[in-house]
């Protein structure tokens, strides 16, 4: 068997493709965060419990309406980023111009009054989520064997990252989504409607967080805290790629997942820290982060 | 000659937090005018303008753009009744290349300037649309902020002062732009300090002190109004 340093070649390329897949769910959602940062200047912290909601929603579709996994792809981002706009326009809204404590004691609010109507409902074990026809079973690569639904969650995530970046950075509408994180009070006075983008954008982030939590379901199991687990590890992904970093939180969402699944090889007591530590160093040298502009 | 009131400002108050800025400014601006604030720093001509987009925290009086009553629209409401603002800042964008500024506002009306037209105005601009915004110098900045909102179709200028700390010569060419857009219709409201600049252009000056307009002078009484002029400016 194939060895590299003394680990068999199965082991380490399985771990790196558990790290891609991590990378993907930080990704996403470090996406997510960092578009709602960007315009809002909010740190939303509901978006581990809107991640949580998006696999819940797959679930209720799937068990209540019989509705499966393509239609709640499609449709629990639709239905959870409407939420978010209904919080935006009834709550966020009137934190414009605040601290940005204001925010984060908000979004954490409503993130743990969210993940407990959640548990009061379906209670703290986890439900099971089957992973849909078209995509079980796996492919022998020779040196690893590859199961469909993971390099589904791969691909689609970095399809999903990418338009989004392409979107803002290349478009007419990023450019007034740029153009208002830098000064929305000129564009809104070139006559841009600002307000509604805010509006649509953060629901946009939502949904995003939404689709991840889709993504999820069959991976991870559909649970009340699946989001609180994760959201911080995506928290210390936004400070090391920069807050509100389109690209940054990309890239480093996916090299991040990646180094985690590394030391889960090489050393694995530090691969629940090494993020952590990783977001030390990072603050120590760049407090800006990666990706992010000083000052 | 000038045509119809086009902008009707009427006691106009504004507000920064506890700070009363504005103290029932009243002035008019009639189509295919260029007129001009004058007054020191602080006076309130920066204010009115940014009252007059909708931009201040808080404002009352009445503010009438083409008939239409715009004290209390938002600020995108405001734009796109035709009226443009090229801030004193000149707000161009970091993150945003030379011609995604050039094409950042939208078009509100019919009538705008054609991208090759703007350019043909502005030919520095035209040999750096690729560069990013904010690695112009301040005049083509300043050039950039005003061809910008030339393409809109808005045929109601607002000018925050659009010489501030530019070189003589970039002065001159901002002059010639402006004078030209009066000749194709364009009406002009311009915030100075240069008063020598503003002379040249202006059909009428409006004097502003602490939130008031004090005095109104023609361009045709500026020999004997100069006095007055000076009497109100001196430092």
């Amino acid at each position: 068997m194939t060895e590299f340093f003394g680990i068999p070649a199965p082991v380490l390329f399985g771990q790196l493709l558990l790290g891609l897949i991590n990378g993907a769910f930080y990704a996403i959602l470090s996406l997510g965060l960092a578009v709602i940062f960007g315009l809002l200047n909010i740190i939303n912290f509901t978006h581990g419990a809107q991640y949580m909601m998006g696999a819940f929603t797959a679930w209720m579709l799937l068990n209540w309406l019989g509705l499966g996994y393509w239609w709640a792809l499609l449709l629990a981002p639709l239905l959870v980023g409407a939420s978010g706009i209904l919080i935006e326009r009834l709550l966020l809204k009137r934190l414009a111009g605040l601290d940005h404590l204001y925010g984060l004691l908000l979004t954490f609010g409503l993130a743990l009054v969210i993940q407990g109507l959640y548990r009061d409902a379906f209670g703290s074990t986890g439900l099971p989520y089957a992973i849909p026809a078209e995509l079980r079973g796996g492919q022998n690569l020779g040196f690893m064997f590859l199961p469909n639904y993971r390099a589904w969650v791969v691909v689609v995530s970095l399809a999903v990252c990418l338009a989004t970046w392409l979107v803002i950075e290349k478009t007419r509408l990023g450019s007034y989504l740029r153009a208002a994180t830098e000064n929305p009070t000129l564009v809104q006075a070139m006559g841009v409607d600002v307000p509604k983008m805010v509006t649509l954008t953060y629901g946009f982030g939502v949904a995003l967080a939404a689709f991840a939590g889709v993504l999820a379901a069959p991976i991870y199991q559909v649970s009340p805290l699946m989001g609180a687990d994760l959201i911080i590890v995506v928290f210390a992904v936004v400070v090391i790629g920069g807050m509100g970093s389109i690209l940054g939180s990309i890239v480093t969402g996916f090299g991040l997942g990646v180094i985690e699944g590394l030391t889960k090889v090489f050393w694995p007591e530090a691969s629940s820290t090494v993020i952590f530590v990783i977001m030390a160093i990072v603050l120590l040298l760049r407090p800006a982060g990666l990706f992010g502009r000083a000052g | 000659m000038a045509g119809p009131p086009i902008l009707e400002v009427d006691e106009l108050h504004a507000w920064y937090g506890e700070s009363h800025v504005l103290h029932g400014m009243r002035f008019h601006v009639r189509e295919g005018e260029v007129v001009t604030l004058l007054g020191r720093n602080g006076a309130g001509k920066s204010t009115t303008i940014k009252a007059v987009m909708g931009v201040v925290p808080k404002r009352s009086g009445s503010i009438r753009i083409r008939g239409v009553e715009t004290i209390a629209l938002p600020p995108h409401r405001i734009a796109r009744l035709g009226i443009a603002w090229c801030p004193e800042e000149r707000g161009i964008f970091a993150s945003l290349s030379v011609l995604e500024n050039l094409l950042l506002p939208p078009v509100v009306a019919e009538g705008g300037l054609s991208r090759a037209a703007v350019l043909s105005l502005f030919p520095n601009l035209a040999e750096r649309l690729s560069s990013q915004g904010t690695k112009l110098s301040g005049g083509e900045q300043q050039m950039l902020a005003i061809a910008r909102i030339l393409r809109t179709g808005a045929r109601l200028l607002l000018l925050d002062e659009p010489t501030e700390g530019l070189a003589p010569v970039i002065v001159q060419q901002i002059g010639r732009t402006i004078r030209k857009l009066k000749a194709e219709g364009f009406t002009i409201l311009l915030v100075e300090q240069n008063f020598r600049f503003a002379a040249r252009l202006a059909d009428r000056h409006y004097i502003v002190e602490h939130g008031r307009v004090v005095d109104e002078i023609a361009a045709s009484d500026i020999g004997p109004g100069q006095d007055r002029l000076v009497a109100h400016l001196a430092v």
